[in-house]
């Protein structure tokens, strides 16, 4: 992705910045601008506590360009406590260790570098919960 | 709204075709569907593809594919919705046909893989998906197919082997089918024993990338028989849309754009699941077969894989799929793939399917998937008496 | 020097990444069997992680146990030798994640290890001064030794973040500091160069052991206080053997240094080194018990600093994960899963 789009989304990518939805009160990630509950437009900004769990995940092997560095990585669906799932690699963690269901929590790596010249991406990935409430 | 038919068919092999451009690939399926039809010029044209601009740096397919099958100056533009591209193209003919806009469509879809490879080839295919939500977090098409495979397998208590009967159904039929990449059967033996891709799916729930090109010739139901061919009338034709990503969808293992254009094709064509003779899925991955079919009301939810096991999906079960051996085993030239699914259908209900011939076929079905399930487009094709 | 109003730590916050090399493993593939390694393991980052995610994990720990609306924080300076950039700040990225934007400064300080301690001085001026209300100062670093190198056995990934404020909301309140610089070239990287070099003994006595020494000895005097006035010591750890050494010399006992003390299981996180130390003593220090923090940073000078713990530390501690948890959360990698891991290997 190039510099200014990921730009737009530093805020949602560092940092898992959703919306509530104003009139049904759902939370929304990532953020829209018609909520897709109650498909009114104008939402307000949400701070997810990143808290979560394993809904699905996969282990790539077959990585596509730009990511071939971090392969094998593993990729899940992540249903967070406030309700939304997201797409989301896990770090931090052995592929043969993760299990449907397991608590995650947020932390903010490297999605891309080239580990040249090129601008680093920084974006959210959930790693096993070791956060205590 | 006129009624439409198919007055001609043509495809290429489906493989990997080193020696031929996009363009020849396109005039082949093209030129083979025009004989077929016996006709000489079209109205319009419609091009299926996905993946030109990425792989073969070449977009403007429309006026690109018109002009090199000798059919400069008519209408001609290209369609895209993914995987889905090549039956959105053949939908899009439909239209233009059914509105009286054009007597005599030429729907070819087509895709050149092989003109890059590895990385990039899997960067181009993610492009179905979610660039911003999916794609940038290292996801691939298969990964997120994965994702699909293994809540399924937790949720319903489903083993991978249990998907095994959906490519060994698929690669015995392709044997029979002289176009098939793969014309080998398979055991489950085989299925168990291939390589992980993205666990759980392994290089045998998944349908191989190739070059190929199909393509249709359509007109007007009442003028069908003013042709050489035997026409194939389609009784019904939907195309249903969901959320791009799979997180965002209400329920991720129903695919609602499947049951809302399998719905509607139904209604129109004024039928049951169970007046279905065969059904040419979109098998790109086992996991896509089982929830296609209980999206449209072949099975329970939850229990598509059961058809499978039961061998309900061969030739002689209760809804034959794949039969000319489907993504799986014909091949998935992705933007081409919808009209190769509808090529087959066609020859099927015309008794032309030679070793592949599903008896006394009347009624074929065809579904083409865009992406994870976010563009569908259901076809049902009748037998024009 | 001493802030003409109170300031403190309202909030701190460790990270130490999971993935630990043993110093046999180095021994084995540079120097055969044997010897006696300066640490017994080092903290290796993963693939994914660098400064910036290092600091970033230690601020959102910071602020965990401070508390604070983001928007009041006035300065985000983060101190490091291995900023993801040369150009362009890693303390904005911070600033940002956090939601401190865009009412804030935000910069990167290089002093290779004491950067971190360099934020920190900073950091109570501008507080003290009344300018801002809250700063942070981050020390972290992803230190890379040249493969072979005596520093590959120690350059090690780690940071801690503090969250400096006013002394009423603080756990821990400044009670004086001093900083001694000399111009003293014992180690030092030029821009185009990927590995440090350094001045092999010449770092030891006049680079090391004259500026932590200098700057903790002209601390206690000025402040009339004595080693056992001390509950804790922390100083800057390249190494086992320099701050235990170091300590004795300035009148300290093991009971005193072993708390902060890390570098045998961690290396040396360079600007993440002291501040580390001084996140491990804070988990587990009582309230009204007195800190001595030196820092060392090449070049050279050393940070000292005096600090009394007071009674809101007891509550926050648990507020967010502690050194000793992330320590514990240890995954064994060989040398050639290091070597992939910091980028050693060419692939093109």
């Amino acid at each position: 992705m190039g510099i200014p789009g990921s730009w737009r989304l530093r805020n949602q990518r560092l940092s898992l910045v959703g919306e509530v939805c104003h009139t049904c009160g759902n939370k929304i990630f990532p953020p829209r601008d018609v909520c897709p509950h109650c498909a009114r437009e104008a939402q307000h900004a949400f701070q997810f506590s990143g808290r979560g769990e394993v809904y699905s995940f996969t282990t790539v092997f077959n990585p596509p360009a730009g990511f071939e560095e971090y392969a094998p990585y593993t990729v899940a669906l992540v249903k967070l406590e406030e309700g939304p799932i997201v797409t989301a690699q896990l770090t931090d963690v052995e592929p043969e260790r993760v299990a449907i269901g397991q608590p995650v929590e947020m932390v903010t790596r490297k999605l891309r570098d080239d580990g040249h010249a090129e601008v680093i991406s920084y974006g959210y990935k959930f790693r096993p919960r070791i956060t205590t409430d | 709204m006129r009624g439409v038919s198919i007055i001609g068919v043509g495809q290429t092999p489906v493989g990997e075709h080193w020696e031929r451009s996009l363009r020849h690939l396109a005039y082949e399926a093209v030129a083979a569907a025009m004989k077929d039809a016996g006709i000489e010029g079209a109205h319009a044209m419609y091009v299926g593809n996905m993946l030109s601009g990425e792989i073969s740096g070449q977009s403007h397919l429309g006026a690109l594919i018109a002009d090199f099958c000798g059919l400069r100056g008519i209408e001609a533009v290209k369609v895209e919705a993914a995987c889905g591209s090549g039956a959105a193209a053949v939908r899009m003919g439909y239209l233009a046909v059914a509105s009286g806009a054009h007597d005599l469509v030429i729907c070819v879809g087509v895709e050149k893989m092989t003109d890059d490879v590895g990385s990039k080839l899997t960067a181009a295919l993610a492009q179905a998906a979610d660039a911003d939500y999916e794609v940038a977090h290292g996801v691939t098409f298969v990964g997120l197919n994965a994702l699909l495979m293994r809540r399924y397998m937790h949720e319903y208590r489903v083993r991978h082997e249990d998907f095994a009967g959906f490519a060994i159904n698929a690669h015995a039929n392709a044997v029979g089918n002289p176009n098939a990449m793969f014309r080998k059967a398979i055991t489950l033996e085989d299925f168990k024993g291939a390589d992980m891709i993205a666990d759980p799916i392994n290089l045998l729930d998944s349908s191989p990338m190739a070059d190929g090109a199909a393509a249709v010739v359509l007109c007007p139901t009442e003028q069908a028989h003013a042709f050489r061919g035997k026409p194939v009338r389609i009784a019904g034709s939907a195309l249903a849309t969901d959320c791009l990503s799979i997180h965002d969808r209400h329920d991720p293992l129903w695919l609602q754009a499947a049951e809302d254009s399998a719905r509607r094709a139904y209604a129109q064509a004024d039928i049951t699941p169970a007046d279905v003779d065969l059904f040419e899925l979109h098998d790109a991955f086992t996991i896509m077969s089982a929830l296609s079919l209980e999206a449209c009301g072949f099975a329970e939810r939850g229990k598509g894989w059961q058809l499978a096991v039961d061998g309900e999906i061969r030739p002689s079960g209760r809804i034959p799929i794949c039969t000319m051996g489907g993504l799986k085993a014909r091949g998935h030239p992705v933007g081409a793939t919808g009209v190769y699914q509808i090529v087959e259908a066609v020859l099927q209900l015309r008794g032309e399917a030679g070793a592949c011939q599903i008896h006394n076929a009347r009624v074929a079905m065809t579904q083409n998937i865009g992406g994870s399930g976010a563009t569908i487009i259901t076809h049902i094709l009748e037998v024009q008496e | 020097m001493k802030p003409i109003t109170p300031v403190g730590i309202v909030g701190y916050g460790a990270y130490v990444p999971r993935y630990r090399l043993p110093a046999s493993e180095v021994a084995r593939v540079w120097k055969g069997e044997g010897g006696d390694p300066p640490v017994r393991e080092k903290a290796v980052a993963g693939l994914d992680e660098d400064t910036l995610t290092i600091a970033l994990e230690a601020t959102r720990n910071a602020l965990r146990r401070a508390g604070v609306n983001p928007q009041e924080i006035g300065a985000v300076w983060v101190g490091s030798e291995s900023h993801p950039y040369a150009v362009k700040p890693t303390g904005t990225i911070v600033a940002e994640a956090i939601g401190a934007t865009p009412y804030t400064l935000a910069a990167d300080l290089q002093f290779a290890c004491k950067a971190g301690t360099e934020a920190i001085q900073a950091g109570i001026g501008l507080v003290a001064s009344g300018m801002v209300r809250y700063a942070l100062a981050v020390g972290a670093d992803t230190a890379q030794g040249r493969p072979g190198d005596a520093l590959e056995y120690t350059a090690a990934a780690g940071g801690a973040a503090y969250l400096i404020g006013p002394a009423k909301e603080s756990l821990a309140v400044f009670e004086e500091s001093l900083s001694y610089v000399t111009d003293t070239p014992d180690f030092w990287r030029r821009p185009y160069m990927h590995y440090p070099t350094h001045a092999q003994r010449f770092t030891g006595e006049p680079g090391y052991f004259h500026h932590v020494l200098s700057a903790a000895q002209a601390l206690l005097e000025h402040t009339s206080r004595k080693a056992e006035d001390f509950r804790y010591l922390v100083l800057h750890q390249p190494n086992t053997k320099f701050p235990e050494r170091a300590a004795r010399r300035l009148g300290f006992r093991p009971e005193q240094w072993k708390t902060g003390l890390l570098s045998p299981e961690i290396g040396n996180t360079y600007a993440g080194a002291a501040l580390l130390g001084l996140t491990a003593i804070l988990d587990e220090a009582g309230p009204d018990e007195l800190i001595l923090v030196v820092s060392f940073g090449s070049g050279a000078g050393s940070d000292a600093f005096i600090l009394r713990t007071t009674e809101q530390i007891t509550a926050r501690q648990k507020l967010a994960v502690t050194t000793r948890e992330y320590i514990a959360r240890r995954v064994v990698i060989d040398y050639a899963l290091y070597a992939r891991y910091r980028r050693k290997l060419l692939t093109e």
